[in-house]
């Protein structure tokens, strides 16, 4: 392939790209109508979040290094600091701090 | 309906709303850096330009996928099937837009259509366990911290990300997942419910991506472990209490 198929193969590839992506975030927010929502779907989407943040979570964390340890490590101190209620900022920036110097000694 | 009172208030003035999105972004900016950093640097290797690498993480905007993308473009993958994979990848956003939809504000069509372009995951797991209703200025000044840092930090990565001690690049893999702990554990001492609900998507995940994509596995453990809670529910139980306790 030359430079010039390249690129603009490469653009209709992110063009792309940006529609699969936008159409099914927009979507629902454009053609449903949050009031007529029946009562028990709405509070389904509203138990949402927690299984949704469940599922990103887990196994998700433990695949960030080869040692399966290092992300439950990770997952450790960043719940502990979460329980002490904590800015959520303190949570991310600790446990970064915390795990750089694990990787130090890795 | 309180809540929706409060929101219409601060709306008047429509600053403290995009300011207080602003704010709570900024713990998405510093989640983003690291993963956009390494995108940049990725993209760098697998030979596409700094324009394709910047333009891609402005239009697209979802991590995922752009990674996958790369990989795919590496293994010499056609257009179409990288766009059908992103497709599959993103479509977990559908599942997170109507939940939007149903704690948002009522607004214009043309304002829904604005921020629906920055529900990612991590937009959507801030702007969801935000008390009470979200305006379309709050998820404004969440998506534009969230969608600055990724796009400028995939550039940096591009030009410069090779630079950064690795131990660091290391240990800010961490920082996504220490966000979504951080979200969760509030919900989690206030309401069992939520703690049920995350263990049990957790749980399905794990066993569903074994034989689905990750973006499928995602969708069926989010989905079956809402279906389960409401089921629990539905035959009397104990998590009754805690329902009507989040419902004051």
């Amino acid at each position: 392939m030359n430079f010039e198929t390249m690129n603009s193969t490469v653009w209709i590839m992110i063009l792309g790209m940006t529609l699969v992506t936008y159409i099914p975030r927009m979507l629902p927010l454009v053609v449903l109508d949050a009031e007529k929502i029946p009562p028990f779907l709405a509070r389904m989407l509203r138990n949402l979040p927690y299984a949704a943040l469940g599922a990103l979570i887990f196994p998700g964390i433990l695949g960030i290094h080869d040692q399966l340890w290092y992300g439950l490590a990770g997952g450790v101190v960043a719940i502990g600091i979460a329980f002490t209620g904590a800015p959520l900022i303190v949570v991310v920036l600790s446990s970064v701090a915390v795990l750089s110097a694990l990787a130090l000694l890795l | 309906m309180k809540l929706r009172a409060q929101e219409k208030l601060s709306g008047q003035t429509q600053l403290p709303g995009f300011l207080q999105g602003v704010q709570a972004g900024l713990t998405i900016a510093i989640g983003y850096m690291p993963i956009a950093l390494a995108f940049g640097l990725l993209a760098k290797n697998t030979g596409i330009s700094l324009l394709h690498t910047v333009g891609m993480s402005l239009l697209v905007f979802a991590g995922a996928s752009q990674f996958m993308a790369l990989g795919l473009l590496a293994l010499g993958t056609g257009t179409v099937e990288i766009i059908f994979s992103t497709f599959i990848v993103n479509i977990r956003h559908m599942l997170m837009s109507m939940s939007i939809n149903e704690k948002a504000v009522p607004e214009s069509k043309l304002r829904k259509l604005v921020y629906a372009f920055g529900i990612t995951d991590e937009v959507f797991a801030v702007a969801s366990t935000r008390e009470g209703a979200v305006g379309s200025h709050y998820l404004y000044g969440l998506s534009l911290m969230a969608y600055s840092s990724w796009v400028i930090n995939s550039g940096i990565g591009y030009a410069a990300g090779s630079a950064l001690p690795a131990s660091f690049q290391q240990g800010m893999s961490i920082a996504l997942y220490a966000m979504f702990i951080g979200l969760l554990i509030p919900s989690v001492k206030k309401y069992r419910k939520a703690l049920f609900l995350a263990l049990a998507a957790g749980l399905l995940n794990s066993l569903l991506v074994l034989f689905l994509p990750v973006g499928w596995a995602i969708i069926g453990a989010t989905i079956g472990a809402v279906l389960l809670m409401e089921l629990l529910q539905t035959f009397g139980n104990t998590c009754e209490k805690s329902e009507q306790e989040e419902e004051k």
